[in-house]
């Protein structure tokens, strides 16, 4: 396989996983305001405590690789999402410190604050991500040596804001099925009804961005006529949706989780195809664009790369299933708990 | 304000920040290893105790230690494009050697040390809090080898000119070990050690003085004792190893560090203290001792070692800061080696833990480590000036184009309020854990169903659950003493 493509797929795959992994967990921080009681949210938060860390490292990994495969790519889109992305810095560094210390005190009110902290946090990480995934889809104004032209209005576009309400949109469902997972009794009971309206509005948000996407991107289906099994994807991204109400409705949490898995997987491979073969489009001049070929490390780099991801991607596997299986089954608040 | 000094200021600031909280939890890591450890093999809960305490705020810690360590990969490419464009086929390498195998390591383990002390056998959760251990080092191996290929480049050549230059590998081991790498990586990681060290040997000695959780207080400060010894002592030793490669491989930091202005013939001297004006080309009060430099860095009392008159001056790096940062640290190495040799012998004698001068000297003490570690990375960082990549890259030449100061000054100053607020939160919480204390060993419950009726009257409770808990604690305490 061309090694400028399997660090294009490999991103794919990082970019994957970070957003099943931690789009629940910053999912679980969307939605967990609509817990009343105290105990409620200490479970909410617990269901997520041992992992939300590790979730947040493949975000770390993908930025690493991306700043070690295409570092054109990564100095020019950093750059060019200055502001956004220290807002999302802000948004990252309040989640991880209100999950951490919200429980340390018995204060109502230092609880309440921390509360709203997370909710913030999860919710402006969330839909920043997203914005970045919709101004990648249209392009935006780099010049001939690599680097961004534009000022910080010309990333808040509608398109754009409309995928980060999708990111949002998404993430909460995901989250919400996840906890629905991890839950039991009364609380359980509720957050089956938060997983129908996350639906509802996951699935307006949704229909919305494919219609305007189909008609006002064109960039995004042009790889179609090149790739027809794509469409296989597309057919498979519709199924999966189709079946999280069915799941759901049929008491299979699961199935339900594993199809929004699916979706956000789905949702992942489309953005790529969409991009192919370029990193970051310049919509100042297609010639500017950044692709996987001229924004790469040398060949002998990649290589080595390839290398150190072949080595270690199974350890990364192994640690992630021993932290998952140990930490199965339903929250159940003890001593060592947030 | 200048968009390149921002940047910098920026970068310093962060990592400075950054920098309090990963050698702790080095450090720490490692007497969590010791300390678990003595417990499997002893199996006295006491050191079941010490385990369970240090783990808190190991967790506490490594929490800061992630939130602000993403800032510094995200860093890379909004402030200093140039600079990522220039490095990222040589530094994205380990870069992302560190994210698989270390970060990955350190955070899946970290969930079953902090949350699994029920879930998973003694046995699991010893590995587990190794692994932890290793993982926090790993990720210091990675980091050190991308800075010092800053410092002594090796293993790569140059492709394009210009503004378009950039470094590729030719040598990946050769980039890996590079001239300077792995001292420097020694000497990081020791002065780690001698952090998490001094952490548990000020709150111990604070235990000690208040006559609070005596028996985990005396045993907690003798294992950090030992341990800051070997580190502190050690670390002098790889200090001096470095500074000897330093005069080959950057004579102009080494310059910069002895405020050598001129190379004068004959030996060199070794300066202890002075002010040096830069404008005047010397060093105003100083005290040095002839020669010594000269032995120290070649072995020979009469050769000279080379001044900054050697160096162009465009290439100068500053040279107050270096120096004081520098003989600073230096001077804190020798004083930790003094303090840990008094408290060893006074411990050797069994006069220690009733010298309260020295207890209480053990509880502010833990300020020096972590002067000491800012003030290295200072020295070795502003030494490298101009260059951002040594003799490759300037500095002024490495920052993001397309990003306008105004922007740079309004992040850093949010970075500055959210900081604060995060170190004043930290403080608070690692207070209030102090405060509370280590849970006093307790005899195993009578039934292995008395913890899950605990843990479930506790999910009954919510709140209460903890009270109840703290209730036991006073109870146990009480009991103990």
């Amino acid at each position: 396989m061309d090694l400028h493509l399997f660090w294009f797929a490999l991103l794919g795959v990082l970019l994957t996983g970070y957003a099943i992994l931690d789009g629940f967990d910053l999912g679980v921080g969307i939605v967990h305001l609509a817990a009343r009681r105290d105990d409620e949210r200490r479970v909410l938060l617990n269901a997520i405590g041992p992992l939300w860390d590790g979730n947040e490292v493949w975000l770390v990994t993908f930025g690493g690789a991306l700043f070690a495969a295409f570092p054109r790519a990564y100095a020019a889109a950093f750059s060019a999402f200055y502001l956004p992305f220290m807002l999302l810095l802000f948004a990252l560094i309040f989640r991880a410190v209100s999950i951490e210390f919200r429980s340390k005190r018995e204060s109502a009110a230092w609880r309440r604050f921390w509360d709203g902290a997370f909710f913030t946090a999860s919710a402006l990480a969330t839909f920043l991500m997203g914005v970045a995934v919709g101004d990648s889809m249209l392009g935006i104004p780099i010049g001939p040596d690599g680097d961004y032209t534009g000022g910080v209005t010309d990333l808040l576009r509608p398109y754009a804001l409309l995928v980060g309400v999708l990111a949002v949109a998404t993430f909460a469902l995901h989250g919400s099925i996840y906890l629905h997972l991890k839950t039991e009794g009364e609380l359980q009971r509720r957050i089956h009804g938060w997983m129908w309206r996350a639906f509802a509005f996951f699935l307006a948000v949704y229909m919305l961005v494919t219609v305007v996407t189909l008609v006002a991107v064109p960039a995004a289906t042009r790889n179609f006529a090149n790739l027809p099994w794509a469409w296989v994807v597309v057919l498979l991204n519709i199924l999966a949706v189709a079946n999280i109400p069915r799941a759901i409705f049929r008491g299979k949490p699961l199935g339900a989780f594993v199809s929004s898995s699916c979706t956000i997987a789905a949702l992942v491979f489309l953005f790529g195809v969409a991009l192919f073969p370029n990193l970051i489009v310049s919509s100042s001049d297609p010639a500017w664009s950044l692709t996987i070929a001229n924004a790469a490390s040398s060949e002998k780099t990649l290589r080595i790369m390839r290398t150190i991801a072949f080595l270690g991607m199974p350890f990364v596997a192994a640690y992630t299933a021993v932290v998952y299986w140990v930490f199965r089954g339903k929250v159940e608040l003890g001593k060592f708990s947030y | 304000m200048d968009a390149v000094l921002l940047a910098r200021l920026q970068f310093a600031f962060t990592l400075m920040f950054h920098y309090l909280f990963p050698p702790v939890t080095i450090g720490l890591g490692v007497l969590l290893v010791v300390m678990e450890g003595m417990y499997l093999k002893t199996r006295d809960l006491h050191y079941e105790a010490m385990a369970k305490f240090w783990t808190k705020v190991f967790a506490v810690t490594f929490a800061m230690g992630v939130a602000t360590g993403i800032v510094m990969e995200f860093q890379f490419g909004t402030n200093w494009a140039t600079y990522s464009r220039f490095v990222g086929d040589v530094f994205g390498s380990a870069l992302a050697a560190e994210g698989i195998f270390a970060f990955f390591l350190e955070s899946g383990f970290l969930a079953v040390l902090v949350f699994g002390w029920d879930r998973v056998s003694p046995g699991m959760h010893f590995f587990a809090t190794v692994m932890v251990a290793l993982g926090s080092m790993f990720s210091a191996v990675w980091i050190v080898v991308a800075n010092s290929w800053q410092q002594t480049p090796a293993g790569f050549h140059i492709v394009g000119t210009g503004a378009a230059a950039r470094a590729e590998i030719t040598d990946f081991w050769a980039m890996v070990f590079n001239p300077s790498s792995m001292e420097r990586l020694v000497h990081v990681l020791l002065g780690a050690f001698i952090v998490g060290a001094f952490v548990v040997l000020s709150v111990s000695a604070f235990y000690l003085l208040k006559g609070r959780h005596l028996e985990f207080a005396r045993r907690s400060f003798t294992i950090a004792l030992v341990v800051a010894a070997l580190a502190a002592l050690a670390e002098v030793v790889s200090g001096d190893s470095q500074a000897r490669t330093l005069a080959t491989t950057q004579p102009a930091k080494l310059a910069a560090f002895e405020g050598l202005y001129t190379t004068a013939p004959g030996g060199t001297r070794l300066t202890v203290m002075g002010f040096p004006d830069t404008a005047e080309r010397r060093l105003r009060g100083e005290i040095a001792v002839p020669g010594l430099l000269s032995f120290l860095v070649w072995g020979d009392w009469n050769k000279p070692v080379a001044g900054l008159d050697r160096v162009p001056r465009a290439d100068w790096p500053p040279v107050a800061l270096p120096f004081q940062s520098y003989h600073v640290m230096v001077g804190l190495g020798f004083l930790f080696v003094a303090l840990v040799a008094v408290a060893l012998l006074m411990r050797w004698r069994g006069t220690l833990f009733q010298a309260r001068w020295l207890l209480w000297t053990f509880v502010f003490a833990v300020a020096g480590p972590f002067a000491a570690n800012e003030l290295g990375w200072v020295a070795a960082e502003v030494g490298r000036q101009p260059w951002v990549v040594y003799g490759l890259l300037r500095t002024s030449d490495a920052t993001s184009k397309s990003v306008p100061a105004g922007q740079v000054l309004a992040s850093l100053v949010m970075f500055g309020v959210i900081y604060a607020l995060l170190f004043a939160v930290y403080v608070f919480v690692l207070n209030d854990k102090i405060q509370h204390g280590p849970d006093e060993p307790a005899p195993p419950p009578a039934a292995t169903t008395g913890g899950g009726l605990l843990a479930a009257a506790g999910s009954l409770a919510g709140q209460g659950g903890e009270s109840l808990t703290s209730t036991g604690e006073a109870a146990g305490r009480a009991g103990g003493e």
